[in-house]
């Protein structure tokens, strides 16, 4: 399988990075190697057999009580923020 | 006298305990030999020498006091890719550049509490996606063995680290091989543990049903030290396992008579080079002696391991990473002219090209009409593996192979092409898929640079790998080997 500069734009659309022109076309050619590598799996039979989401066997993701347990640590998180006003992060406008 | 350095962990433990040297003197010497050899091997991205020496005096007080406990004021150097309280946490990211965690992972948690010492973070492949530690924003490691030669990855920092004897052991992660094939590649004894038995907490996030935390140190004796204090259930990792922790020093010493070990019929096939295959078929004369029994184990589908976990784990790598927004944390990009824009340019210019890569084809393989091709197919393949695996334990108590089809290849000889380098996990990426817990311990050397043999084990068979590996290491030496530079 083979992918093309378009293809690499719409990926990295769905993706939200940006990739320059001049990257694309690097891209695509590993890409295309790749998934052709991945291509391999076609060839498994995999008729009646259940998709493997979680590695060990009858394990469920656990509920927690809906209770509170954290405490408001905003100053400490946000000190790692580019941009804060007033205890919001900032981003450039949305609405006009 | 042996230096300080060339004592394994549990050496340095009795030591301390003996009050032979105090913990702030060890620190110092790990600290000083630091400073001497990490520049040329690039193996931290931070190093903690204040809140080192204050936490082995600490831990020097605790000892006096006779609070100490089986790790009390030895030291470690923890992957960059655990979040460490008020210290810088990069992942080797530019995108984490200027990251400080605001809280520890449980990793780090439970070895602080138990009075270990950081003297660092150490560099790897950024978010771990590596297998030679050339993908890192901070440059990349050099092999202790030869500086021309990568490490392995992505815990190429860690192992460069305890190879090269600036730290006694190292935390690392392991998503397709990433403490195993590093642990072959410099003669260390690394292990990862089952899914699930040390929690997840604070691990910055590649691919979630992959990853698991581990050690890389220099004997299946000091793994097990370490291994112990981090393992164990933590409600904060929703998939971690709660389930008692034998105690692994304990079965260390276990005669190995009557042991049934299988050779991975698909791990000495093509692809494999041959000193390495040798040099694996002739450590196995060792259990032989020991009254190990050795079986042919065929797993006829773990030869698409490779393929299914390049489609896995970047699926769940781009959902994991989307949470990198350039808005609450990490690499924000200049003067963004609007919201889309501060996204994908800080996600552009944060990531290096092979995390790219991999969020890409994740992207890709999730979406809408690839799905069931390649998502849901690779699942499925993932589960006629991990079967295998199940199978394969009915008949043997623990499975062997080479750990890495080379030895350690040259710094740069491989990063153009993506499944070349992809192809290094070959032998490590089935206990992955199948969540269960393997080792790499040192075998020998071909061509003056180290082999690793790799033992893999039912689920929670933890305690049996290590007093597999420790029988091992009783009867040989390869694991006390020291590159000459660094004696």
């Amino acid at each position: 399988m083979s992918l093309e500069t378009d293809d690499v734009t719409k990926i990295a659309r769905l993706a939200m990075l940006e990739i320059t022109d001049q990257e694309k076309p690097v891209y695509a050619a590993s890409l295309s190697k790749i998934f052709a590598f991945v291509e391999q799996l076609n060839a498994a039979d995999v008729a009646n057999v259940e998709p493997m989401a979680h590695p060990l066997a009858g394990q469920v993701q656990r509920l927690r009580a809906d209770e509170i347990t954290e405490t408001d640590q905003h100053e400490k998180f946000q000190r790692n923020a580019p941009r804060v006003e007033a205890d919001l992060y900032l981003v450039p406008k949305v609405i006009e | 006298m042996t230096a300080l350095h060339e004592l394994s962990l549990a050496a340095l433990a009795a030591g301390l305990k003996a009050k032979r040297f105090s913990s702030v003197e060890l620190t110092r010497h790990f600290l000083a030999r630091i400073e001497r050899h990490n520049p040329a091997l690039n193996a931290f991205i931070t190093v903690t020498s204040d809140s080192a020496l204050s936490a082995a005096a600490q831990a020097d007080r605790d000892i006096a006091a006779g609070k100490g406990g089986p790790l009390t004021g030895l030291p470690l150097a923890h992957k960059d890719i655990f979040c460490t309280d008020g210290v810088l946490t990069t992942c080797a990211s530019r995108m984490l550049s200027n990251f400080v965690a605001p809280y520890d992972a449980m990793v780090v948690e439970r070895l602080k509490q138990s009075g270990m010492v950081t003297l660092g973070k150490t560099n790897m492949d950024e978010f771990a996606m590596g297998s030679s530690n050339e993908t890192s924003w901070y440059g990349p490691v050099k092999n202790p063995w030869d500086e021309k030669k990568v490490p392995g990855g992505s815990s190429g920092g860690s192992a460069a680290a305890v190879a090269a004897r600036l730290a006694p052991i190292a935390t690392a992660t392991d998503t397709g091989g990433s403490i195993r094939q590093p642990a072959a590649l410099t003669s260390l004894t690394g292990i990862k543990p089952t899914y699930g038995r040390v929690s997840r907490y604070g691990m910055i996030a590649f691919a979630s049903s992959l990853d698991q935390a581990g050690v890389l140190g220099l004997s299946a004796h000091d793994a097990a030290l370490v291994l112990q204090a981090m393992s164990g259930f933590d409600p904060r990792d929703s998939t971690s396992v709660d389930a008692a922790v034998p105690d692994y020093v304990a079965t260390l010493e276990q005669p190995l008579k009557g042991l049934k070990i299988g050779l991975v019929k698909e791990f000495f096939e093509k692809g494999l080079e041959e000193a390495t295959g040798n040099l694996v078929r002739e450590s196995l004369a060792v259990y032989e002696k020991l009254g190990a029994k050795l079986v042919e184990v065929s797993l006829p589908s773990l030869p698409l391991s490779v393929p299914t976990y390049y489609v896995v784990a970047p699926a769940e790598c781009s959902s994991n990473l989307s949470r990198f927004d350039g808005v609450r944390f990490g690499y924000s990009c200049k003067d963004p002219k609007d919201l889309n824009d501060l996204y994908t340019r800080s996600r552009g210019e944060g990531f290096g090209a092979e995390v790219k890569r991999r969020i890409m084809t994740g992207a890709y393989v999730l979406s809408a009409g690839y799905y069931d091709a390649y998502y849901l197919k690779a699942q499925k393949v993932r589960r006629k593996i991990a079967n295998d695996f199940e199978q394969a334990f009915k008949q043997v108590d623990v499975l062997v192979g080479p750990t890495s089809p080379s030895t350690a290849f040259d710094i740069g000889a491989k990063v153009d092409d993506p499944v070349t380098m992809y192809l290094n996990d070959i032998y490590t990426i089935g206990a992955n898929l199948a969540g269960v817990p393997a080792m790499s311990i040192p075998c020998g050397f071909a061509n003056n640079l180290p082999v690793g043999l790799q033992l893999m084990g039912g689920h929670f068979a933890e305690a049996k790998l290590l007093n597999v590996a420790h029988a091992y290491q009783r009867e040989t030496d390869w694991h006390t080997r020291i590159p000459q530079a660094f004696t």
